[in-house]
């Protein structure tokens, strides 16, 4: 894993040298005590890291034993339940559950959308705003990242009324232009969700993106530009190839948040999209198994298998971020 | 493994850049106004399109529930945003204040605490060697993966047996736990706080308690403030944890109280007026906060961006 880049204004005078990284960190203080050291260590890790193991590996753990197990209710239902140990059977009939598979298929289907016009944009910004021609880049940005302050929820809320007839302005200007719209309908319910994630995702990649280009050495976008090379030639030449490594977090960070889509399709199936059902993403499939059928065994497994995924995504996203390092 | 580089901060504000020239031999003026013309032209249109919701928000909350169906989105009607404010106050017994307040205590009480612990162990694992440490530092990076609506269920299984579920603990004790924090603070107080100063703290004498909290804190105060506006906004987003952790609508955050007005707006119609002026209400504090502190996000954005 690479090291971030913390370009952050220091207290005056502080040394900004490149600072040493984890692995070659030397301790501070040989020659201090270290039983002091040791305690005071261990003092200040410990009331996070049991919280940590509260909240973080305790429910892993709990949701690795419940998945092995099935709920039988013994007799009438009266009886209360029995726990019988089910092995791996509750992961096969996650597998098997058409609805199980279906939600990713949606996701997939969201993602071939979301992520280019989401990277497209927020790339094309930053490179406008980082461009030389950009006058109040100050108030450009701040506008942008805007909706990144706006709870996904409401957020959602606002952008589902913007897509209700009757309320919406939009609606009113497509009318009025002569065309018609339901952004319901099965046909548009995807693009009108990729739609209100792009709206609050696009600033914050586009400040991602600038504070990336700000530190490209602006020595080489001058000799480019000496050259003779245009705005947009050094732009795609020069600064995007330089920022690979953000976008490439950018490409993860977005597919991890993709995969645990729950808000958005939970209310455009509340507000009656035909295609939205109540198992559309993993996330709402997760809902429904648990707190809807009460199948914790079922709900555990295909929590599980998400959370795998969204591993296995980030250690593939970063070993092709590598590999494109490597051959830039 | 990379080493980090820290930019040279103050040459690097944009406002201290100069710029590069925007004319080279080959241009004539006018090919240069026009491209000028484009490239604000689309930040023009992009920021349209960011700040029409908010300001249709703005809009729709100053109208009475028949202007809100009878007028254009954009044109104004009658002036009801005081009658709106009342209704949305009183409505219930107040029920939206209460959902405020705990909103206010599960962001800012939580995010206080939280990003006092991540900038404690991030200045541990920075300063202080011991065993096993880059292995711990490992699993605090394994935390950042796991994604957190995938431990809810399990989570709330546990606090039902823990008698924690539906109380103000539930949504408390997870807003605690911030493994990115951890990771950001590590990078700070490699960024911030020098060796040296801590020496000389030592020769003089003070422990390593009071070398933390007397000098590596107030040297971590701008990483603290980042991370506490990241662990903030994850607090007060925290809808999916507010859903599955309760159901006594006197703990709700404002999030699920709108989620649960919302619900009912397409059978009774009266409610839009509240879902609406609640949202304006809502996000107005937030909108304030970052523009007020945009410095701190803008770093910690930046120490996440990779090189």
């Amino acid at each position: 894993m690479a090291a971030p880049l913390a370009r952050t204004a220091g207290p005056p005078g502080a040394q900004h040298g490149p600072a040493a990284g984890p692995q070659s960190a030397e301790p501070a203080a040989a020659v201090r005590p270290s039983r002091g050291r040791r305690r005071a260590a261990a003092l200040l890790i410990t009331p996070f890291f049991v919280l940590f193991g509260a909240v973080m590996v305790a429910p892993i753990g709990y949701a690795l034993w419940m998945s092995l197990f099935r709920e039988r209710s013994s007799g009438l239902g009266f009886g209360g339940t029995r726990r019988v140990f089910a092995g791996l059977a509750n992961y096969s009939a996650a597998l098997s559950d058409a609805g199980f598979r279906a939600s990713f298929a949606h996701i997939a289907l969201y993602c071939a959308l979301y992520i280019p016009a989401l990277i497209g944009s927020s790339l094309a910004l930053a490179l406008l705003v980082d461009s030389a021609l950009a006058r109040a880049k100050r108030f450009f940005q701040l506008a942008l990242f805007l909706p990144h302050a706006i709870p996904s929820l409401i957020a959602s809320i606002v952008w589902i009324y913007l897509y209700t007839p009757g309320l919406s302005p939009v609606l009113d200007w497509i009318q009025s232009a002569g065309g018609s719209w339901d952004f319901y309908a099965n046909d548009h319910v995807l693009l009108s969700m990729t739609n209100l994630s792009a709206w609050q995702w696009t600033g914050y990649n586009m400040v991602i993106f600038y504070a990336a280009l700000q530190a490209v050495p602006r020595e080489v976008i001058e000799a480019a530009v000496m050259d003779g090379a245009g705005h947009l030639r050094t732009a795609l030449r020069i600064k995007i190839p330089m920022i690979a490594s953000a976008i490439v977090m950018t490409v993860l960070f977005t597919c991890v948040g993709a995969i645990q889509l729950f808000t958005e399709p939970k209310l455009l199936n509340q507000r009656g999209a035909p295609s939205i059902d109540t198992a559309w993403s993993p996330t709402l499939f997760i809902w429904k198994a648990g707190f809807v059928q009460h199948d914790y065994g079922l709900a555990a497994a295909a929590s599980l298998m998400l959370a795998a995924l969204g591993i296995a995504l980030s250690f593939v996203v970063t070993r092709l971020g590598n590999r494109w390092k490597a051959a830039a | 493994m990379t080493t980090l580089t820290h930019g040279t901060s103050a040459a690097r504000q944009p406002t201290a850049r100069h710029r590069t020239p925007t004319r080279t031999g080959r241009r004539t003026p006018t090919s240069a106004l026009l491209s000028k013309t484009v490239v604000n032209g689309l930040l023009v249109l992009a920021a349209c399109y960011t700040l029409m919701p908010v300001s249709w928000l703005l809009i729709a909350a100053t109208k009475n529930h028949r202007d809100l169906f009878a007028t254009s989105g954009f044109a104004l009607g009658d002036m009801n945003l005081l009658t709106n404010l009342r209704h949305l106050f009183t409505f219930d017994d107040g029920i939206y204040l209460r959902w405020f307040a705990n909103s206010i205590l599960y962001s800012v009480v939580g995010s206080a605490a939280c990003s006092l612990l991540c900038v404690a162990t991030g200045y541990a694992f920075d300063k202080y060697d011991f065993k096993g440490k880059e292995k711990l530092f490992g699993l605090v990076l394994g935390g950042v993966l796991v994604p957190s609506t995938v431990i809810q269920l399990p989570m709330y299984l546990l606090a039902t047996k823990a008698g924690v579920v539906n109380t103000y603990w539930a949504l408390l004790l997870p807003a605690l736990v911030n493994p990115f924090g951890v990771y950001l603070a590590r990078v700070f107080s490699e960024g911030y706080v020098p060796n040296e100063v801590l020496e000389a703290a030592h020769v003089d004498g003070a422990g390593e308690l009071r070398t933390f909290a007397r000098i590596g804190l107030p040297m971590l105060a701008p990483g603290f403030m980042t991370i506490f506006l990241f662990s903030f906004t994850a607090g007060w987003n925290n809808f999916f944890g507010a859903l599955v952790m309760l159901n006594d609508d006197h703990l709700y955050p404002v999030n699920l109280g709108l989620f649960m007005w919302n619900s009912v707006t397409q059978q009774q119609p009266e409610y839009y007026a509240l879902v609406i002026t609640g949202s304006l209400v809502a996000v107005l504090p937030l909108i304030a906060a970052f523009v007020c502190l945009q410095r701190f996000w803008r770093s910690g954005l930046t120490a996440g961006a990779v090189k």
